[in-house]
């Protein structure tokens, strides 16, 4: 190939997915693709489909129609020791001690009983909870149960990283130290999912996403990409002085405008060609500019608009 | 598979380290040994109350012939009938009134404040007839010495023919067996079957089972927890022998005609199959009871699914002591030592009188087919319902689990 850019190797591929329960198509021709190293967001509603999806990746169930590859291979047993899964409902034995449970668990991914302690050890050291490995989950707090869970998720070195709501429960200060790791993680080579309803909270982290909404997928693709297809030309100018009137209309369009405590704010949205150079010449004759920005949608109004362009079709 | 070991030895470890099953494991033999011991000490001692009976013989023939025995004593007494009963009234005596003429169809009374126990009824009927008779005797012309020396002291000796010669068995012993057997399966296939379900509950409930089904198949945890709470199982009972034989050998039992009686049966071959179809009944019920905890959310709505569980266990167990005990050979008593639901308590009932090898490796062989099927149909609930929160699931909604492809 001439082109310069390689071509970036998939880690996940979905291919028309169906599943049925028995009075509900739970999941209706989903395809996606994930590429390897990458942050991915499935996002959607609460009941749209994800955790049956996430459940078919992890093998617990099985789809109906279509198939998954994992690094090219049709999905089998041995991937299951490849993939770290954080379900959304956590949960750990509660009479069993912390480190005994991280010990099995590690070991029922396929790690032996030495290399499942030495790397106990080692995440018990990272994220401070050598105190703990005596104690058992019923008295420990949410927040360090929900350690002790991304530590189990994590532990055997996965290649594949599954997280349903991995924020949902931590206290702020802990949800950063479990973002860092999972940035940390990425950095090394691992593929993350995230998988939430909660769009905002992964918007900044996520390369690519796939929205789905009641069953199918809406949308997907990198995120820039798709953000710049929802560009619409619109501009936030912050500035000084006198209100800036509608008058250069062959320039642009006042979509809003209003005043703040020392400074006044107008949203406009530029004329099919107009660059935002000329717009910003003409602004500068007539008002002393603070501060532009662009307005770009963020991924919930996108999806708003994308679900009410379905629902109403 | 090494996945399978490795949640059969949770398990198992995280069962047997717990402070109750040491507590069980102790405490069982002990009670067993008390009992015994009770049992023994009553048995020799028949009891330290001894019973005083007042005699008035108006015939003054029986008074000297009336024997004491190591509860009762027969005192003499002149006062009038009719005073001794003032005073027993009083202070709750006996006092026997044998009248002047006594026949072979007369009475003799006994009278007290409460109710004479049987054993002094019967007792003083006894020596009453007995005086009666030999006077009689005598009075025919028989020599006492004579009848003495003939008389006859016959008891049974049951021998059973077998393959290896004449056995000695004793029917009472296999009895107490019988009734042992079927009350240990009995309760153990709840105990252990129960377990089984309270295990799978609390994974579903702590919701668990999600992180460990991403690592293992439903069907590889659901037969590691069967097999190590049935290891479990066997390790109790395992020990329970062992220092209930210990426990024996301390106490001298020997003594016991129970016990002793125990000596004519093939201890170990009962052992064998006990074990055996302990095993059996257990893979077969806690694959059920498996099903059943994966369907609930909670232990108080297990009680529609436990009903058609408990039947057959329950149904045999009525029938073991009504009926299979006195006919362990009857057709009926077969059939359902064949049926794997209700082989493991029925067979073990029949066992101690004597089965037949090809019936034994029979029902064996449905036992195995039996729990294998009902494990393929309870993984099949299984499953499904292990990741079913908070719905309140119906035999319909189980019937649908189970005809769900993969």
């Amino acid at each position: 190939m001439l082109s310069g850019f390689p071509a970036t190797p998939t880690m996940l591929k979905i291919e028309n997915i169906v599943k049925q329960y028995a009075d509900h198509r739970a999941l209706d021709n989903v395809s996606l693709e994930v590429e390897k190293g990458c942050i991915f967001g499935l996002l959607g509603p609460n009941g749209a489909g994800k955790t049956s999806l996430i459940r078919i990746i992890n093998q617990i169930t099985a789809p109906d129609e279509g198939s998954v590859y994992i690094n090219g291979e049709r999905l089998n047993p041995a991937h299951i020791n490849r993939i770290g899964y954080l379900p959304e409902e956590r949960g750990l034995y509660k009479k069993m001690e912390i480190g005994e449970q991280t010990l099995y668990l590690a070991q029922l991914k396929g790690l032996s009983k030495a290399e499942a302690l030495q790397r106990s050890q080692y995440w018990f050291e990272k994220l401070e909870m050598q105190s703990w490995w005596k104690k058992k989950v019923e008295d420990l707090s949410k927040g360090m149960q929900q350690k002790v869970q991304f530590v189990a998720t994590v532990i055997h070195e996965p290649d594949l990283i599954i997280l349903d709501e991995p924020f949902s429960g931590f206290d702020p200060i802990n949800a950063e130290v479990i973002k860092n790791e999972i940035l940390e993680l990425n950095k090394k080579g691992a593929t993350i999912i995230f998988s939430t309803h909660r769009m905002e909270s992964v918007e900044q982290l996520c390369d690519s996403i796939a929205l789905i909404h009641k069953s199918k997928k809406v949308l997907d693709g990198r995120l820039k990409d798709i953000r710049n297809s929802y560009r619409s030309n619109t501009y936030c100018i912050e500035y000084l002085g006198e209100e800036i009137k509608p008058e250069a209309t062959e320039l642009y369009e006042v979509v809003k405008s209003r005043n703040l405590e020392d400074t006044k704010e107008i949203v406009l949205k530029l004329r099919n060609g107009v660059k935002v150079n000329d717009a910003l010449q003409y602004l500068l004759s007539v008002a002393q500019i603070q501060q532009l920005t662009e307005v770009i949608p963020t991924i919930n109004e996108i999806f708003i608009q994308q679900v009410n362009g379905i629902d109403h079709a | 598979m090494r996945k399978t070991l490795l949640i059969i030895r949770r398990e198992y470890l995280s069962r047997v380290k717990k402070k109750s099953f040491l507590l069980m494991t102790i405490l069982v033999p002990l009670l067993f040994m008390g009992m015994t011991g009770l049992v023994a000490y009553l048995t020799h001692t028949g009891g330290d109350a001894i019973t005083e009976v007042a005699v008035i013989d108006k015939s003054g023939f029986f008074l000297p012939q009336l024997k004491n025995s190591k509860s009762l004593i027969f005192l003499p007494t002149a006062e009038e009938f009719s005073d001794a009963k003032l005073r027993a009234r009083e202070d709750g005596s006996f006092v026997l009134f044998i009248p002047k003429d006594i026949g072979d169809q007369s009475q003799v009374q006994l009278v007290s404040e409460k109710k004479a126990p049987m054993f002094i009824t019967n007792e003083i009927e006894n020596q009453i007839n007995n005086i009666l008779r030999t006077k009689h005797l005598q009075e025919a012309g028989i020599d006492i010495a004579t009848l003495e020396r003939i008389k006859p002291n016959v008891s049974i000796e049951y021998k059973e023919l077998t393959d290896e010669g004449e056995k000695k068995t004793d029917t009472k012993a296999a009895y107490a067996i019988s009734f042992a057997a079927a009350i240990l399966i009995y309760i153990c296939l709840f105990i252990y079957g129960a377990q089984v379900m309270r295990g799978v509950i609390e994974e579903k409930t702590s919701r668990i089972v999600e992180v460990i089904i991403s690592s293992v198949k439903p069907f590889q945890l659901m037969l590691g927890k069967i097999i190590g709470i049935g290891m479990v199982g066997l390790t109790q009972f395992l020990l329970w022998v062992t220092l209930s034989y210990l426990a024996t050998k301390i106490t001298d039992v020997q003594a016991l005609p129970m016990l002793s009686a125990l000596q004519t049966i093939p201890v170990g071959y009962i052992l064998v199959t006990f074990l055996a179809y302990f095993l059996g009944g257990y893979l077969l019920y806690s694959a059920l009871f498996a099903a059943v905890g994966s369907a609930v959310d909670n232990e108080t709505e297990t009680q529609q699914f436990m009903f058609p569980i408990t039947l057959p266990l329950l149904f045999t167990y009525i029938m073991a002591f009504s009926f299979i005990v006195n006919n362990p050979n009857s057709t009926l008593s077969f059939w359902l030592s064949m049926i794997p639901f209700t082989s493991p308590i029925a067979m073990m009932v029949r066992i101690p009188f004597g089965v037949p090898d090809w019936q034994l490796y029979l029902s064996i062989t449905f036992l195995i087919a039996g729990f294998i099927f009902t494990t393929w149909v309870a993984a099949r609930i299984y499953r499904v319902g292990i990741l079913m929160y908070g719905k309140k699931s119906s035999y319909r909604e189980l019937l649908k689990w189970f005809l769900y492809k993969e």
